[in-house]
């Protein structure tokens, strides 16, 4: 089957790879549909994430048609088209039972911080990805879920990732009626959480990025103010003073380990590798936030130590809530959400792209380039 | 320390011990649906074990390998000896992390090597995306290609034979 292969930082192709087989009694194998770049994907591509092995497949954003299921499935049948959540959970440790599907003690021989997450790296379990003809999907009573009559797959395809973690960006902000929440971030995830702010009551929603087609397209898709802070001298005196000198309510994170905008943060943390990540939008969040206010974060950061000011953390009495989303937590309201009309993911996808041109896609996504806010890989099994 | 029925540790041989508890106020929520059950340990039960086909790393932080893993690339070569050292420390040591960086950028050496021993010169432009870069900005590629042949030579001159010469005469 052809997948992805990844040769090293900012390299990757196409190649014939084995068919995925069985491996376990809850294992099912999945003919890809769709399957997208995540931004956190490019943290891999740039190398940032300890134990890539050459010759991954990434992709843990995927839809598809269930091929063979193990003799212990009973939840899907071969034919079922599904859309996978990106956490690979057994639903029976305790930290499933407590709802924390990102933390699946049972998915992760290689970390204890982070359950399996389909192709992102060892440090997440070492699974092949869904960018592929065909994947394996461990634990398939559990995760899969049966895409429902009417919904468009482009819509099917954003359920796996961006919208239950920009959803659960939100809800961990615990925003109240009236609450202005800054957004750091206008990539997909980043764009979706401006969006979903309001379905929380938020009463004033700001988002800043460097680049402004996407600062443009969060204005117009999440009805937001948008800001580019490279026109800004300071972005958090930017906050203090549009928020009467207070700060924000609630600072949300929607970047991660490849922010931009600190030559410090980007040196140590994306050419040297020596922290977890360039930390600027962290940096920025907890400094935005309102004293005892609260910080929400959904970017992706590497498991070494991150410059942040932790001692602003304890100095204004800050919450701080993170996590991997809980995809399979939030997927009946959010199936609900799309369904209704109220949530339209599909508006943010800019480029269907043939998997063949991987390559391409990742520098494409990764540079920003032709406008690019969420590009689609479309196996040639799906297109025929 | 005992565990009720509810699976809570409790301390009722402490006086005054959870007078002030108030459940509601649970910072966990909304990400945990509070169960308490992690409080007994690993004693779920346990998926199938996943055979163990190939070698895999686990981390000293867990006492066994979880019930799936991913088993498409099982550590070789001297970044696999890497690797290996690697996860003799836990997750909280910079001996555990470093090495695998490290690892990471040997195995990319070892991929090239690997592929040139099956008859594949890369196409490193192709895999690089140059094509797509080229097309929409131009400009942007000329100046990534300038930077890295300027550090490129920066680090040749450094490093040459010539230069040691000359700082020894």
């Amino acid at each position: 089957m052809l997948a992805m292969n990844y040769r090293g930082p900012m390299r990757v192709r196409v190649d014939q790879k084995p068919m995925p087989q069985i491996e376990h009694p809850e294992d099912a194998i999945v003919r890809v549909t769709r399957s997208c770049i995540c931004g956190s994907d490019l943290h891999l591509y740039n190398g940032l994430v300890p134990d890539t092995r050459v010759g991954s497949t990434f992709g843990h954003e995927f839809i598809g048609v269930v091929e063979e299921i193990g003799p212990e499935v009973h939840k899907l049948k071969v034919g079922d088209h599904v859309l996978v959540p990106f956490n690979i959970a057994c639903g029976k440790c305790a930290f499933c039972r407590q709802g924390l599907f990102g933390n699946c003690h049972e998915s992760n021989p290689q970390a204890t911080a982070v359950g399996g997450i389909f192709g992102y790296s060892h440090t997440a379990g070492g699974f092949a990805g869904g960018q592929a003809e065909f994947v394996r999907v461990p634990y398939a009573n559990v995760g899969p879920t049966v895409i429902p009559e009417g919904m468009d797959p482009d819509d099917a395809v954003l359920l796996t990732d961006v919208v239950p973690t920009a959803y659960q960006a939100a809800e961990m902000g615990g925003i109240q009626p009236g609450d202005t929440v800054v957004v750091f971030g206008a990539g997909p995830v980043g764009i979706m959480a401006a969006r979903c702010c309001w379905l929380f009551g938020a009463g004033r929603v700001i988002v800043f990025d460097e680049v402004d087609y996407r600062l443009e397209f969060v204005r117009n898709y999440a009805s937001c103010e948008a800001y580019n802070y490279k026109e800004i001298d300071d972005v958090v005196l930017f906050v203090k003073k549009t928020t009467d000198w207070l700060g924000a309510d609630v600072c949300i994170d929607a970047v991660g380990a490849d922010a931009a905008g600190n030559t410090a943060q980007t040196l140590l943390g994306r050419k040297m590798l020596m922290t977890g990540g360039s930390a600027t939008a962290l940096h920025w969040a907890i400094n935005a936030v309102k004293k005892g206010g609260i910080v929400s974060i959904v970017g992706v950061y590497g498991p070494i130590d991150s410059l942040i000011p932790i001692g602003n953390v304890v100095n204004k009495g800050l919450t701080i809530r993170a996590n991997q989303a809980s995809v399979k937590k939030h997927l009946p309201r959010l199936i609900e959400h799309v369904m209704s009309g109220t949530l339209n993911p599909k508006a943010l996808i800019t480029h269907r792209i043939p998997l063949e041109e991987i390559s391409d896609a990742y520098r494409m996504f990764s540079d920003k380039l032709d406008n690019c806010i969420k590009p689609v890989l479309i196996p040639p099994t799906a297109r025929s | 320390m005992e565990n009720t029925e509810t699976g809570v540790r409790s301390r009722p041989d402490i006086k005054g011990w959870g007078i002030d508890a108030d459940p509601a106020n649970d910072p966990t929520y909304p990400m945990k649906a509070r169960t308490d059950e992690e409080q007994l340990g690993y004693t779920w039960e346990r998926p199938t074990q996943q055979p163990i086909t190939v070698e895999v790393l686990h981390s000293n932080e867990r006492p066994n390998v979880s019930a799936v893993y991913g088993s498409t690339l099982p550590p070789k070569g001297l970044s696999g000896q890497l690797r290996r050292y690697a996860f003799k420390y836990s997750e909280s040591d910079y001996k555990h992390w470093l090495p695998l960086v490290l690892a990471d950028r040997v195995d990319v050496v070892e991929g090239l090597i690997d592929d040139i021993k099956h008859g594949h010169i890369p196409n490193i432009f192709a895999e690089r995306g140059w094509k797509v870069k080229w097309k929409h900005d131009r400009s942007g590629l000329i100046k990534d290609i300038a930077v890295a042949a300027v550090i490129t030579y920066a680090v040749y001159a450094w490093l040459s034979p010539g230069r040691k010469k000359r700082r020894r005469d």
